[in-house]
């Protein structure tokens, strides 16, 4: 049972959260003015990378915020949690 | 039955108490403290049953969880089955018998409490050895939070079969000075028997304690049988020991065979001779001390057969003096006997050439082939191992974070090596916490030990049976050999992971505790590669197999799935409701009248509801309560549906989908001031919906001024529907204006009753005239308990979901999650109407667009009415067509949809169903076919709204 | 007619729990009016329209005088009040916190409470409650969003002994958490009451 630390509780068992996804995906602007190509782009598609992966997390048995991480997806270590009003860690 | 094997004194079981058990339909007798391997051996019975695939006989081989041979299956107290003889506590009246590797699950419901819990530690020491205690004094005594947890009964590992002695005395004395020290230190948790089974990522490790069992009959029935500690240390201390390792030859199966320790252990710790004349086959010095214990103890040791050239000069002379022979450059090859071994047959080796056998008569063969390090929670953690050429064993080869390995598990083998070892790893995991170590943390003085000779790696003797491997054993449980191993490398396997699956080695209830690193060395041998590159396979959780029973805890019968209840729960139990699970909420399904089936109680609450009144309870929806300045904006970009135009004091229907523009949920929206919203989701909505409002204002659109609260239970829900929904209403809230044109349909109104706020909302999910009574639940009983009273007149009848799925889908109401199924957008319920087109953008609105959506024949929601008006269609029924010809097309024949919602109408007079169906709209007026047992049923395909399409009766 | 009587989800456990020793001892707490604040910043403005200094530290609480306030979340708290009804706390805090930018809602019946007290309910809550409860990390002033059992709560502790604490659940996982905390602290009662 993995910690996950939520950035304002703390570490919590991984039961308590949930997973959102790729992070850094914005909602496009005027999906109305996209190709059905770049709208399913949108929709459908999310990169699966290998090592360090930017994805959203919710502590959803906890204090109910959203947050970002940047985790290992070939360790599982997550190696930074931020808030969503924090810009994406500069990572080596 | 006597003891004939028992010794006169020593041991650590108390004679003064007898205890009475049942073997094999034999009763037997033996003390507190013995296991059930002990008592048996005590009565001189080694063998325990026959093997799984070829039915040898097959014994007590170890002493504890690595033993292969002594498999059982318990009667009493409790059935249960694929037990260690060598684990299993002896307890007053316990009834076992040998099983050959199958056991037999209890028939009968398991009565004992099983529980787990949570701990948290600065520092977590596995196992109560020499090294594990020196680990855990040394961070208790700094005050750090502690938990040591051990296996066995009783602290002390391998002193507990061992004669050591520590400053000048027994060294049990010091381990008991050591647990009495533990035991004074407040934040010091020291449980035995418990079993560290799992270690996972940041120091979390699971551990069975086994808490009654050695109680027998008279364990407390109030304290959990067996509970799982869920350990959360930020520094873990791998003390776990080793495992003594066989060396492999002909017929090394026979009962009465057994690791050198193990017999030692049955001596000092049992007060139990194995045999009364012994063979000791060695590799290395450690067999040499089970040589010289039981000869001490009057066993007629005929010789110590010693693989080494030179045997080892260190232990010679204490032999000699003894009287034991020493074979130095010897070899066992083989065995006799059946049931029991009668001879050890022993020939000289040198070079890795065996030399003619002779045999020597005995009924006790030890060997010892070398120690393997319990290294299994350190590569659970992802600890990666290596090799090493002299131990001829796998150590830890990395320093991991939060977790150390220290004594024996490390390969520190000698006892005064142990103590500075545990006490330095204590010290090491402190520093890293930055809790400093107590001033005075001595350790006992061990007596200077002579340095053993070099051990000799040797995995298996040459086979001069002419059995080719046959019959030399690699795992007893598995009755796999020698010959199985050559077989699979023979077969072009090399990945050790390959030659276990080929071999089932490792795949027995011991999981290769003995055979694993013997599979390593024999395969490396085969191949001809070092065993480095060989490796092990990978070390699973649990180190020792754990009951399912114990792994469910308390979550089980009644507390396995919370049941949620509304306020109205005790009430609907009282009128005899019948429940059905909707998620994790009991909601009643009907309320039948004696006599009355589900089909005659839901046709009287339907004719109730559509001619009379009837009353739901509906607390279960899900509430929401959203507020801000931006509320009306953030609904508008989540419904499909435009809700910035709601009026406050009405109410609006809405649709939600998801980016793919698929409905998520549908529900109704309130709106109680310019910045304030109450929605209403589904039953099975509620969670879901909030979490997906929360996600798109949190992540996406943070700046708007906006909240949303969960008020699901803020708030009962009592639709009142039916055509004299008004007069009971009226009755019971007489300071509201019921009438049509004060208080329309799709409006809402507060008002008090007796000083408690209640709102109403004229929200129909009936097709009825209906009224939505909302209050507090404190006072929901006493509300509902008004409005039945006022309904007597008109026969107010209370229905359940049956009922209100009934009336609900002869309007062709859908729901979400029953009529849809993710694939389903708001243009195939036929919801155009709630789709939007003034609104730039809302979630799924550019989906709505894409050429899959704009399909002609995608599947669409339309009623279904079977043409003999007598079949109620399986719900998840397919739906067929005929060919021109009216005969099915060939197979594979073309499913057009299936049958979503199906039940009996009272207002129809005949079955219906909701269907979806590809191009279902225009089809509407064909019939088509739904197979039913066999048999093609006619339906005639409709307009979803089956009932009141002009909507006359709800705006009414 | 007469006044409208309030009913209590555990009214049902209330016998079991008076049985209950004193090392485990478990009492429904009296319904009182709570609301759900929400306010994107907290200072010297909040604190004199609310006339409470609401807890900025991640999972804890303080008294107020006539209630709690319990931190929920960096914009979120629970407010009690032990002297206002529902609906004028309600009222109340809607009218402090709307001119600056917040929220308030009436959820005095979402959740129920219980307390419980003595020497061995953390024994108890420490078999559903995988956050350390240890007096040295949750003294009295902590609190914290998470599970007991398959109930989310919020747990706060009362006391710096480990002793004392109370548990807000969600009213419809009432009943389940009720016979949970009874067959949780079954082992620490000297009879079997099945
Ligand atoms: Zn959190």
């Amino acid at each position: 049972m993995q910690l996950i630390e939520c950035p304002w509780c703390g570490p919590r068992e991984e039961v308590e959260f949930s997973y959102g996804g790729q992070a850094h995906v914005p909602y496009p602007d005027t999906p109305g003015e996209l190709t059905d190509e770049e709208w399913a782009r949108y929709v459908f598609f999310r990169d699966n990378t290998r090592g360090r992966f930017a994805e959203r997390w919710h502590h959803s048995a906890g204090c109910r915020r959203w947050f970002n991480a940047i985790r290992d997806t070939a360790t599982y270590r997550f190696e930074r949690v931020y808030r969503l009003d924090e810009p994406r860690p500069v990572t080596p | 039955m006597t003891s004939p094997f028992r010794t006169a004194e020593g041991g650590r079981i108390d004679r003064a108490t007898t205890l009475e058990f049942t073997f094999d339909g034999q009763t037997h007798t033996g003390h507190p403290g013995d296991t059930l391997a002990s008592a048996l051996l005590a009565a001189g019975r080694h063998q325990i049953a026959t093997s799984i695939a070829l039915g040898r006989p097959r014994g007590v081989a170890a002493a504890w969880a690595e033993d292969p041979g002594g498999l059982v299956q318990v009667e009493e107290p409790f059935p249960e089955p694929m037990l260690l003889a060598t684990t299993v506590e002896l307890s007053d009246g316990l009834v076992a018998h040998g099983l050959p590797g199958q056991g037999r699950l209890a028939e009968v419901a398991d009565s004992a409490r099983y529980d787990g819990v949570h701990h948290h530690v600065d520092v977590l020491v596995v196992g109560a050895g020499p090294a594990g205690l020196a680990a855990a004094l040394t961070a208790a005594r700094s005050g750090a939070r502690v938990a040591l947890v051990d296996e066995q009964s009783e602290a002390g590992g391998s002193l507990l079969g061992g004669a050591d002695r520590l400053d000048d005395a027994p060294a049990m004395r010091w381990v008991a000075a050591a647990v009495a020290e533990l035991a004074a230190h407040p934040e010091v948790l020291h449980l035995q028997r418990t079993t560290a089974f799992g270690s996972y990522d940041d120091g979390f490790v699971l551990a069975l304690e086994r808490r009654t069992d050695h109680l027998g009959t008279a364990a407390p029935k109030q304290v959990s049988r067996q509970r799982v500690w869920r350990l959360r240390a930020r520094s873990v201390v791998v003390a776990t020991g080793a495992h003594e390792r066989p060396v492999v030859f002909a017929d090394n199966d026979r009962p009465g065979t057994m690791l050198a320790g193990a017999a030692r252990t049955f001596l000092h710790r049992y007060g139990v001779l194995p045999g009364r004349q012994a063979v000791v086959f060695t590799t290395n010095d450690s067999a040499y001390d089970a040589a010289l214990d039981l000869h001490g103890a009057g066993v007629r040791v005929e010789a110590v057969v010693d693989a080494r050239p030179a045997g080892s000069p260190q232990r010679r002379e204490a032999c000699e003096r003894a009287g034991i022979p020493v074979l130095p450059g010897a070899v066992v090859v083989g065995t006799r006997g059946v049931e029991r071994v009668t001879h050890a047959l022993v020939a000289p080796f040198a070079d890795g050439e065996v030399g003619a056998a002779s045999p020597i008569a005995c009924d006790l063969l030890l060997v010892s082939g070398g120690w393997n390090p319990a290294v299994h929670l350190f590569s659970q953690a992802r600890g990666r191992l290596v090799y090493d050429e002299t131990l001829g064993a796998f150590l830890p080869g990395e320093e991991l974070d939060g977790l150390s390995v220290t004594g024996a598990a490390a390969g520190v083998l000698d006892l005064a090596g142990c103590l500075v070892d545990g006490q330095r790893v204590a010290r090491a995991a402190l520093s890293a916490l930055a809790v400093e170590p107590a001033g005075e943390d001595r350790l006992p003085t061990a007596p200077e030990e002579v340095v053993p000779a070099a051990p000799l790696v040797l995995w298996r003797v040459p086979d001069t049976s002419g059995a080719e491997g046959t019959t030399s054993f690699v795992d007893l449980q598995r009755d796999a050999t020698v010959a199985d191993i050559a077989r699979a490398v023979g077969a072009g396997l090399r990945s050790i992971e390959h030659i276990k699956r080929y071999t089932t080695i490792g795949t027995a209830h011991d999981q290769g505790k003995t055979s694993g690193v013997l599979t390593s060395g024999i395969t490396a041998e085969l191949l001809g590669v070092p065993v480095q590159d060989t490796g092990t396979t990978t070390f699973r959780p649990p180190y020792t197999p754990v009951a399912f029973a114990a792994l469910a805890g308390r979550d089980r019968g009644r507390l396995f799935d919370p049941e949620r209840v509304t306020a109205l729960h005790d009430w609907h139990v009282v009128a005899g409701a019948v429940f059905e699970d909707v998620g994790q909420w009991k909601r009643p399904r009907y309320y039948p009248r004696p006599g009355e089936d589900m089909a005659a109680a839901v046709l009287r609450e339907c004719a109730a509801a559509r001619t009379g009144v009837g009353i739901l309870d509906g607390s279960t929806l899900g509430k929401i309560d959203v507020q801000g300045p931006d509320a009306a904006v953030l609904l508008d970009r989540l419904y499909t549906n435009m809700i910035s135009s709601l009026k406050v004091g009405s109410v609006r229907y809405g649709v939600m989908c998801g980016v793919d523009g698929m409905v998520i949920d549908d529900g109704t929206v309130l709106r109680l001031a310019e910045d304030r919203f109450l929605l209403l989701t589904t039953t099975g909505g509620a969670a879901k919906i909030l979490d997906w409002m929360e996600e798109w204002a949190q992540t996406e659109w943070p700046d708007l001024r906006v909240h949303c609260t969960s008020v699901t239970e803020q708030w009962v829900t009592f639709p009142v529907v039916g055509p004299r929904s008004r007069d009971v209403i009226g009755a019971v809230f007489p300071q509201v204006d019921v009438s049509n044109e004060a208080f329309p349909f799709m409006t809402w109104r507060d008002t008090i009753l007796d000083g408690v706020p209640v709102r109403l909302a004229r929200i129909s999910f009936s097709g009825e005239l209906a009224f939505e009574v909302y209050v507090n639940p404190w006072y929901g009983v006493a509300v509902w308990e008004r409005l039945l009273e006022a309904g007597r007149p008109h026969g107010i009848t209370p229905y359940g979901t049956e009922t209100m799925h009934v009336l609900r889908a002869e309007k062709g109401y859908p729901i979400i999650g029953q009529d849809t199924d993710g694939t389903v957008t708001p243009h195939d319920l036929g919801m155009a109407w709630a789709v939007s087109k003034k609104k730039p953008d809302f979630i799924g609105k550019r989906s709505f667009a894409r050429p899959a959506n704009q399909d002609p024949l995608r599947k669409q929601l339309v009623g279904l009415l079977p043409v003999d008006g007598q079949t109620v269609l399986p719900e998840g029924s397919q739906i067929v067509d005929f060919l021109a010809d009216g005969r099915l097309p060939p197979p594979p024949v073309p499913m057009l949809g299936h049958v979503t919602s199906s039940y009996r109408s009272a207002e129809l007079a005949r079955p219906f169903a909701l269907a979806l169906v590809k191009g279902g709209r225009s089809r509407i007026g064909d019939t088509l076919h739904v197979p039913v047992d066999g048999a093609l049923v006619p339906v005639e395909v409709t307009g979803s709204v089956l009932v009141d399409p002009e909507g006359a009766r709800r705006d009414g | 007619m007469a006044e409208l009587l309030r009913t209590h989800p555990l009214m049902a456990w209330s016998r079991a729990f008076e049985r209950l020793p004193e090392p485990v001892g478990i009492t429904v707490e009296p319904f009182v009016a709570t609301a759900d604040v929400r306010l994107a910043s907290v200072g010297a403005a909040a604190s004199e329209a609310l006339g409470v200094d609401l807890p900025t530290v991640p999972n804890t609480w303080v008294p107020t005088g006539t209630g709690r306030a319990v931190w929920l979340g960096p914009d979120e708290w629970l407010l009690s009040s032990t002297t206002e009804t529902p609906e004028q706390l309600e009222a109340r805090i809607r009218a402090a916190v709307l001119p600056l930018g917040g929220s308030a809602t009436d959820v005095s019946a979402q959740r129920i409470g219980l307390r419980l007290t003595g020497a061995r309910v953390r024994d108890v809550l420490a078999k559903g409650c995988s956050i350390d409860l240890h007096p040295r990390v949750f003294a009295r002033g902590s609190s914290a969003q998470t599970s007991l059992g398959q109930a989310g709560v919020v747990l706060m502790a009362l006391s710096d002994a480990g002793d004392d604490y109370v548990v807000l659940v969600r009213s419809s996982f009432a009943g389940y958490l009720a016979d949970w905390l009874l067959d949780a602290a079954l082992e620490f009662t000297t009879t079997h009451d099945s």
